[in-house]
């Protein structure tokens, strides 16, 4: 008997250990930038390009900033979860686009203008807006993807939860799902904005 | 004759446009090599096995525009680590840093190695013990043990 036990024993032991790594996601990546402060920037709004908006502008209020582009696929996933979100909620939900035209597989970057690419972004980030709705209080554009990897994102979408002093409380990567924005999302804004 | 000279033309010109490509490289031999060591040692987050170096993906082509910035700053090898790891997080590293975290990673296969050599050692000895524990044939089972030696002899 005791000579299969440990065998067995070991057995058990890979099965559980091999198990509990089939259902981590390789994927997520935890953010060393959770608990820090949320990186700044100044970058252009989408729907009045003259003004600038910054992190500094959200000071005392709780918030999302969600990274999206027209090109993400899974961002259209998730897009009707943030329409219905920002529907009942009460926080601003900030989204950034991230390299809206040359993070595009199918542009050739070498046909276009420097100085059209925001003016192409725009006209792009505007159309998907319109056809799929808008949840955001207003969006940025970060072209060249620079305030992105400040954030450390990798792969779209992503979204922050950022506190009243400015904190990255928590980072979700990939699409929110119901299931991530009512059980770990909308719980940790409500204790947020206690 | 002609014609092979010709393609022979084309094929060179062909050549140096390619190498018209690679211009950043020549710029500043020194600084692409730094780029080249730094990248290597830097994980691209978008395909996990692949390092920025060998990586297509384009955050990868970002990461290395941003580490060619930084080298042309002035920063130093660990600014430009310290950098990337501020924003990814210690996975970017190929090599990463001995601490609580990552202990298990560190310590975990030697570990499982000590277990299996005191098992494995363990085994040995019990297995000795069983050979040598071994008691001489009692008169009995000789008689026994002969009697089946000779059937299979006189078959």
């Amino acid at each position: 008997m005791n000579r299969f036990l440990w065998p067995l024993l070991g057995f058990i032991a890979l099965v559980v250990l091999l198990a509990v790594g089939l259902k981590l996601d390789p994927r997520e990546v935890p953010s060393p930038l959770v608990g820090k402060p949320a990186p700044a920037f100044n970058l252009p709004v989408l729907s009045t390009p003259a003004k600038t908006f910054g992190p500094k502008d959200m000071e005392g209020k709780v918030w999302l900033l969600n990274v999206w582009s027209s090109w993400c696929v899974s961002c259209r996933q998730e897009h009707p979860v943030l329409v219905e979100f920002s529907k009942r909620a009460s926080i601003p939900l900030v989204g950034l686009n991230y390299k809206e035209v040359r993070g595009d597989g199918e542009v050739d970057m070498t046909k276009i203008a420097p100085e059209d690419e925001k003016k192409l972004a725009i006209q792009r980030a505007d159309q998907w807006l319109n056809q799929h709705g808008n949840p955001y209080t207003l969006s940025v554009l970060d072209l060249d993807g620079r305030v992105g990897i400040d954030y450390g994102v990798y792969g779209v979408p992503e979204t922050y939860v950022i506190d009243k002093a400015g904190t990255i409380r928590m980072k979700h990567i990939g699409p929110i799902t119901p299931d991530v924005l009512g059980g770990k999302i909308l719980p940790l804004i409500g204790e947020l904005s206690k | 004759m002609k014609r092979l000279i010709l393609a022979l033309c084309l094929a060179l010109t062909a050549h140096f446009a390619r190498a018209g490509d690679a211009a950043p490289l020549a710029a500043d031999p020194v600084a692409e090599k730094r780029l080249m060591k730094l990248s290597e040692e830097l994980r691209c987050l978008v395909c996990q096995n692949q390092n920025i170096a060998d990586s297509h993906a384009e955050l990868a082509d970002d990461l290395r525009r941003e580490i060619r910035a930084m080298i042309k700053d002035g920063k130093t090898d660990k600014e430009i680590i310290d950098f990337m790891v501020a924003r990814y997080g210690d996975f970017v590293l190929y090599n990463p840093p001995f601490k609580a975290t990552t202990v298990l990673l560190w310590v975990g296969p030697l570990a499982l190695m000590l277990i299996g050599l005191v098992a494995l050692g363990r085994y040995l000895k019990q297995r000795n013990q069983l050979v040598t524990d071994d008691a001489p044939l009692s008169a009995e089972e000789a008689k026994r043990a002969e009697a089946l030696l000779n059937e299979t002899k006189n078959s």
